[in-house]
């Protein structure tokens, strides 16, 4: 059997497309309802950790460091098969999305606090000369401001949640991993996983290149 | 005499070891124009930055606005509400346009419709000449016209006082004369303007009382032919024969 046939068998990968186009599905529904939730997550963080008083500053604190610490795939086991001895049983997909979005959180709200504090001091003093509200000072005048900051490094962020989509597979979750390694064991050959590879490319290679765009981008407007 | 606008009271304000103020008594009548004179590090900006509570200070003093206490809490954005500040470095919201920045707090402090408050900005924009940019973004705008936004925006609250912290400090100097052209403008309006300044000449002409500070005490005060013709303290006299001398 040569290189060709074992790596990059067609027929064998025309089979298990439309169970990899499948996996495909669930990865992307893992992934967009992590990226989102940890979106909403890390932004609640991130204000909060402005505006409240030392004691839940410390809480956040605590949160963000612990969840950066921790391996995603520690967690994720602990999640899913460790939570059900305490009667918390969730099922492959919601253990994964709650994992995924624990982690993400915990980047993202570290993302916002530097964007936030990458505004300059003035813009939060005319907002409050103004008699703005923190509520307004925030959505109306540096929110809007430190999202343009934060687009390329949340971007990143949303690149290492897909990527980390396939630990699910270790929970028996459907995902494009999963699929590909079920294909594999059905065909007995490799090739299925090689497609997986070409489609995890094919999803992440554009998001990367945008992300160098815009980081070159911002560097050459800053100088 | 009516009761005055703004009554300030043992004003202390320390960073660390090192005292800022120093116990600060003055009171600004409504429709005054008082300009607040002083070295650099003499407690002049910390002093009107009190007034709105941007510099939180030690308990003891006592400062009012309209008899309205000024306090960190739920009362503060009510207070600021009715303070007007412009800021030596303008401090323009970047990414709306010259419009926009007016019409912000009228719509969402004042509650005022949009159609009201782009009225009323367009109003105050034309006020200080500025009509013509009201779309264009701060960034396309000179120093001397985004501080006459900034003017525009602080009026917009019509608020009670005006209070400038060095506002032709950042200018380049063929600037100055249109922001001062406005501020003396204003002056003749009956608004309440307490404005911490470099500009002798401004003050001078402008002003109805001028304080002169130093070491974050007040030095003295008095009509401006009284502080800059015949000073009574040795410091205001070395101060202004340093300023003037050039």
């Amino acid at each position: 059997m040569d290189l060709f046939s074992t790596f990059f068998n067609i027929p064998v990968l025309m089979q298990s497309l439309p169970q990899l186009m499948n996996g495909l599905l669930v990865t992307i529904g893992i992934g967009a309802t992590s990226i989102i939730a940890g979106l909403i997550g890390g932004l609640v963080l991130a204000v909060m950790r402005l505006y409240s008083g030392p004691l839940v500053n410390a809480l956040v604190r605590g949160y963000i460091d612990v969840f950066r610490s921790i391996p995603l795939l520690v967690l994720l086991i602990i999640v899913y098969y460790a939570l059900p001895f305490v009667g918390i049983r969730l099922s492959p997909f919601f253990s994964a999305v709650t994992a995924l979005t624990l982690v993400s959180s915990a980047y993202t709200a570290e993302i916002f606090r530097a964007g936030i504090e990458a505004i300059p001091k003035g813009q939060f003093e005319a907002s409050a000369a103004l008699g703005l509200s923190n509520r307004y000072t925030m959505t109306d005048v540096i929110l809007p401001q430190a999202i343009r900051i934060v687009i390329p490094p949340l971007t990143n962020n949303c690149i290492n949640v897909l990527k980390d989509t396939a630990l699910a597979s270790v929970v028996a979750m459907p995902d494009l991993l999963k699929q590909a390694t079920q294909a594999q064991a059905l065909a007995a050959n490799p090739t299925p996983l090689i497609g997986a590879a070409v489609i995890y490319l094919i999803l992440l290679l554009p998001m990367v290149r945008f992300v160098a765009r815009l980081e070159k981008r911002f560097s050459r407007g800053r100088s | 005499m009516k009761a005055p606008l703004i009554k300030i009271s043992n004003l202390r304000k320390t960073y660390g070891n090192f005292v800022a103020l120093h116990g600060i008594d003055l009171e600004i009548a409504q429709g005054e124009v008082l300009c607040v004179v002083g070295p650099s590090g003499s407690g002049k900006s910390t002093l009107i930055r009190c007034i709105n509570h941007l510099e939180p200070f030690e308990d003891g003093s006592d400062i009012t606005v309209d008899g309205i206490p000024v306090r960190a809490g739920p009362d503060l954005d009510q207070v600021r509400a009715e303070v007007g500040m412009v800021f030596q470095s303008f401090n323009l919201f970047p990414h709306m346009t010259v419009l926009r920045n007016v019409m912000l707090a009228p719509i969402r402090v004042r509650k005022m419709s949009e159609a009201d408050a782009e009225k009323r900005a367009r109003d105050l924009l034309e006020r200080v000449g500025i009509s013509v940019q009201a779309d264009k973004y701060p960034a396309h705008l000179s120093g001397g016209q985004q501080q006459r936004v900034a003017i525009a925006r602080a009026l917009a609250m019509e608020p009670k006082v005006l209070l400038f912290d060095e506002p032709t400090s950042a200018l380049d100097p063929e600037m100055v004369g249109e922001v001062l052209d406005v501020m003396k403008k204003l002056a003749g309006t009956g608004v309440t303007m307490v404005v911490v300044t470099h500009e002798m000449g401004f003050a001078r002409q402008v002003a109805d009382r001028v304080l002169f500070m130093d070491g974050g005490a007040i030095i003295e005060a008095g009509t401006p032919g009284e502080i800059f013709d015949a000073p009574n303290e040795e410091r205001t006299r070395n101060f202004l024969q340093a300023v003037l001398a050039h």
